[in-house]
Formats: C-alpha cells, sequence, structure tokens
C-alpha cells in the first residue's frame, strides 16, 4: 500500500480505540423537563436537581452508567425522545394509554393521583364538574391534568400553560378559579408563601383512566434491553434502601404507596 | 395530514379567528395612537421629543415576549392595587394583556416609521402651503399627512405582517391563537404536519393581506400610474393626405 495511506490508517486506528473506550463507559442520556419542583427544577446555580434527578443518578450508579442529564420543555418531551435527543425521559410521567402509543415505559416509580387546588376564600368546595360549570380552570399543557378537564370538564373555561409553575403564578395571583396538579408538586406548592393562597379541593383523582398505572420512566420502544436494565436497578434501590432515602428527603409521604 | 386536518380543523380554524382579531385590533389601535405620538416626536422641544424617544427605545429594544411576562405577570402581582382601581376584570384576561402588549409594541414601531415620513415631506410643498395662507391644520390635512402616509404605507404594511408573526407568542400567556390551538393539537397527536398546516395558515393570512394593502397602495398613489394612449401611426396619417 502507497506510503501516504499511514497517516490515515493510523486515524482509523485511532478512532477505532476511542470507540472502544466510549462503549467501555456507556453513557445514558437523560431527558427532564427542569421546571417542575421539587422533582425536577433548576437550582439557583442553573444546575438540574430534584427527586428525579436524584432517583436518575441512583439508578445509572447502579447500572455502572454515567449519566447526562438534558432540559427539554414539557410540549417536546416525547418527540425529542423519538428524535433521539436523549435516551430516557424522566420527568414526573404518567404512564397512560395514549402515550404508550407512542414510547414504551418502565415499571412505575412512584403512584400517581391528581388534586384539584383553589382559592381558600373562593368558597368552592364541591369540584365536580355541575359546579365548576363557567369556573376558568387551569392546568400545564400536554398533560395527564389538561386531557383530565378535556373530556371531565366541558363546560369549563380551560387555560393550558406551557409549565406548572406558570399556572402556579396565575393560581395566586387569581386568573384562574382552581387548577388541577399533581398530588406532591401541589401539596408542596401550597406549603410554599407563594402558595398560601390555595388550598387543595375535592377528593384525590385516582381514575387509573386519567392518571394510569403510575409515574414511569419513557423509553424509545425498540430500547427493550435498556429498559429491562432500567427495571432491574430501579427494582434494586427500591429493596437495598436507597428509593426511600431520596424519598425522605423530599416528601414526608411514600410515593410508591402514597402514605 | 388529511387526518390532522379533519379531524382539528375547526380547533386551528378557531385559533386563526383569534390570530386575526388580536393583529387586527392591536395595529389599529397603534395606528390610531402613532400619529399623535409621531407629531410629539417631531417636535423642537425636547420635553415633548424625549418621553416619545424613551417608550419608543423600550418597546423596540426589548423582546415582545418579555413585554408580555411582565405584562401579564407583572400585573398579576399588583391584583390588589388593580382591584381598587377597577382594572383587575381587564387585565384578568389574558387576550386584553396580550392586545395591549402588542398594541404598545407596534405603536412604537409605527411611530418611528410615521416620524420618517413626516421627516421626508418635501419641504417645497409645506412651503407652498404656507404661501397659499393654509392654517396649520389644513396644511397637515391636506399636505404633510396625505404625502407622510403615501411614504410611510408599505412599511406600515410590513409592520402589520410583522405583528401578526409575532404574535404567536401570545400562546404562552394561555392565549388559544393559531399558534396556541397548533401546540395543544400537537400535543394531543403528536403529528409533526400540524405544524405545517399552521404555517401555511399564517401563509395564507400575509398572502390576503399583502394583496389588499397592494391594492390601498395602488389607489394612494394612483396620480403617479397612468395610462399610455397608443397612437395611431403617422404613416396612416400621411396616407390620409
Amino acid at each position: 500500500m502507497n506510503k501516504t495511506y499511514l497517516p490515515i490508517k493510523l486515524a482509523l486506528v485511532a478512532m477505532s480505540i476511542s470507540a472502544y473506550q466510549a462503549s467501555a463507559q456507556e453513557t445514558v442520556r437523560i431527558g427532564t423537563e427542569g421546571a417542575y419542583p421539587p422533582f425536577n427544577y433548576f437550582t439557583a446555580d442553573g444546575q438540574l436537581a430534584g427527586f428525579d434527578i436524584d432517583i436518575g443518578k441512583a439508578i445509572c450508579a447502579d447500572m455502572g452508567v454515567q449519566c447526562e442529564f438534558i432540559a427539554q420543555d414539557w410540549d417536546g418531551i416525547i418527540p425529542a425522545l423519538l428524535a433521539n435527543k436523549y435516551d430516557v425521559v424522566l420527568a414526573s410521567m404518567f404512564i397512560t394509554e395514549a402515550r404508550k402509543e407512542q414510547v414504551a415505559f418502565t415499571k412505575p416509580y412512584q403512584a400517581s393521583a391528581m388534586t384539584f387546588v383553589v382559592d381558600k376564600n373562593s368558597g368552592i368546595n364541591d369540584v365536580d364538574p355541575e359546579s365548576m360549570d363557567g369556573m376558568i380552570i387551569g392546568a400545564q399543557s400536554s398533560t395527564t391534568q389538561a386531557d383530565y378537564l378535556a373530556s371531565a370538564y366541558p363546560n369549563a373555561e380551560i387555560r393550558l400553560y406551557p409549565t406548572q409553575d406558570a399556572a402556579n403564578l396565575d393560581m395566586a395571583s387569581g386568573r384562574i378559579d382552581a387548577m388541577v396538579g399533581d398530588i406532591m408538586p401541589m401539596t408542596d406548592w401550597i406549603a410554599t408563601q407563594d402558595g398560601s393562597c390555595c388550598e387543595k379541593a375535592g377528593e384525590l383523582i385516582t381514575n387509573p383512566k386519567y392518571v394510569g398505572e403510575g409515574v414511569g420512566m419513557a423509553l424509545r420502544k425498540e430500547d427493550a434491553e435498556l429498559r429491562e436494565r432500567i427495571n432491574k436497578s430501579l427494582a434494586n434501590i427500591i429493596s437495598n434502601g436507597t428509593y426511600q432515602k431520596i424519598n425522605e428527603q423530599y416528601f414526608s409521604l411514600n410515593l410508591l404507596t402514597l402514605k | 395530514m388529511l387526518d390532522v386536518l379533519t379531524r382539528f380543523a375547526p380547533m386551528l380554524a378557531d385559533g386563526a379567528l383569534i390570530t386575526l382579531k388580536i393583529t387586527l385590533l392591536s395595529v389599529s389601535m397603534a395606528a390610531l395612537l402613532a400619529l399623535p405620538l409621531s407629531l410629539m416626536r417631531i417636535q423642537e422641544s425636547r420635553f415633548l421629543r424625549w418621553p416619545v424617544q424613551l417608550i419608543i427605545s423600550f418597546f423596540r429594544g426589548t423582546p415582545l415576549i418579555a413585554q408580555l411576562f411582565l405584562l401579564y405577570y407583572g400585573s398579576g402581582q399588583f391584583r390588589p392595587f388593580l382591584m381598587e382601581m377597577g382594572l383587575w376584570g381587564f387585565f384578568r384576561d389574558p387576550v386584553n394583556c396580550a392586545i395591549l402588549t402588542f398594541t404598545m409594541n407596534s405603536m412604537a414601531y409605527q411611530t418611528e416609521i410615521l416620524r420618517g415620513a413626516l421627516q421626508s415631506v418635501d419641504k417645497r410643498s409645506v412651503e407652498a402651503g404656507k404661501a397659499m395662507g393654509m392654517p396649520m391644520n389644513l396644511l397637515y390635512r391636506h399636505i404633510v399627512l396625505p404625502l407622510a402616509y403615501r411614504t410611510a404605507f408599505p412599511a406600515l404594511g410590513n409592520e402589520v405582517i410583522l405583528m401578526l408573526k409575532g404574535g404567536a407568542v401570545a400562546s404562552v400567556i394561555t392565549v388559544m391563537d393559531l399558534m396556541g390551538q397548533t401546540r395543544r393539537v400537537f400535543s394531543q397527536s403528536f403529528d409533526i404536519n400540524v405544524y405545517l398546516v399552521a404555517a401555511a395558515m399564517y401563509l395564507i393570512i400575509a398572502i390576503v393581506f399583502v394583496s389588499i394593502w397592494r391594492l390601498f397602495e395602488r389607489y394612494l398613489n394612483r396620480h403617479q400610474s397612468h395610462r399610455v394612449i397608443r397612437r395611431k401611426p403617422i404613416t396612416n396619417r400621411t396616407a390620409l393626405n
């Protein structure tokens, strides 16, 4: 072979070595929202943190892989997964039939329930569809809460927000009469200064038609092998107490039993 | 794609109507405000000029979405005060907040467009008017403003189109305009084609608007268009002789 090919050959060898090294330290890219405290949010210094992030780190440690977290707006969180921007969605996503058509879920890592939140002084006690007739109800768009409102509350005016934080702001300012959110972040929010205006109302919404089988991590359907490894690691961190330890850092309720 | 269209067409049409309503209301109210402001802007007195310049530089120098957030979430923070003033009913509605923000924004741009046009009015035409003994209001009504609007017209049309497209940011404060409905449909169907449909709808609105604007433009500049009258060739006349 001609001498001039030598540098190219060397470069090819170098590339194959680096490719080998990359596969030795596998990186799993995890997509999350970063606007859903205390599950996933940005700290003041711009780092992603929260329950979801800690669970992700614990699972990656158990799997022996490196984790890279990527923040993505909620509306595009499934399309970006399908477009291979990351491998796993770990963002407190409810497992629903509609989403299962697009992606595959791991075993649930949280139980799920939704709740209404109303202004303390509004005098709203009943949140059934008849008494909420003509009221303005907020929810985050592309969520199970939004689907729930759209099908169960056809006579209410529904406002859809890009983030739960934005809905919370409008709840506090009184632009909306009520909102629907996941039980955990809502409990968390009404305990804060901003959320002191408001309280939970009505029964918890646990209809599996809307809240699904719980909260899971979403993967592309073809990544069955990675999904199985995550399921195994999830079972590991639940049985060895790591999960409970993370749970206690954030919530007094156990997220798997809601007790 | 056809499936998306048939299933969600009514939602997208609703959205397009709201987009049209917001755009037309905002730009026409802005047009009403821009005229007095641009007249203030060209005065010698700095007490008349500077406040206008301050407003314009704020609205031209900051992103539309930032202005919208400031007004929408900002007004939410002042709820008790606004309730006392009896204004909360207005600010509570996201569509009102969007229209108010867009009006202010478009007003700033239109004022600058008109200012340029007013300053480009030929001094000799104004002097001719003065020489005829026209009072100020007549001078403006018959000479300065028609000439200025003629110059400003294409740029104003451009501003309307920019507002139509820029108005899509209203969807982030829960306004269900064309963009808001598109995002909602996308979140239900995960079908990227819906954005293609939305883009086509924006394009159609823009094209229709441009054609109407061009008709107006031709009407305003009708003194410049002239028909060429074809005369019979001279050879014919010589043949008659």
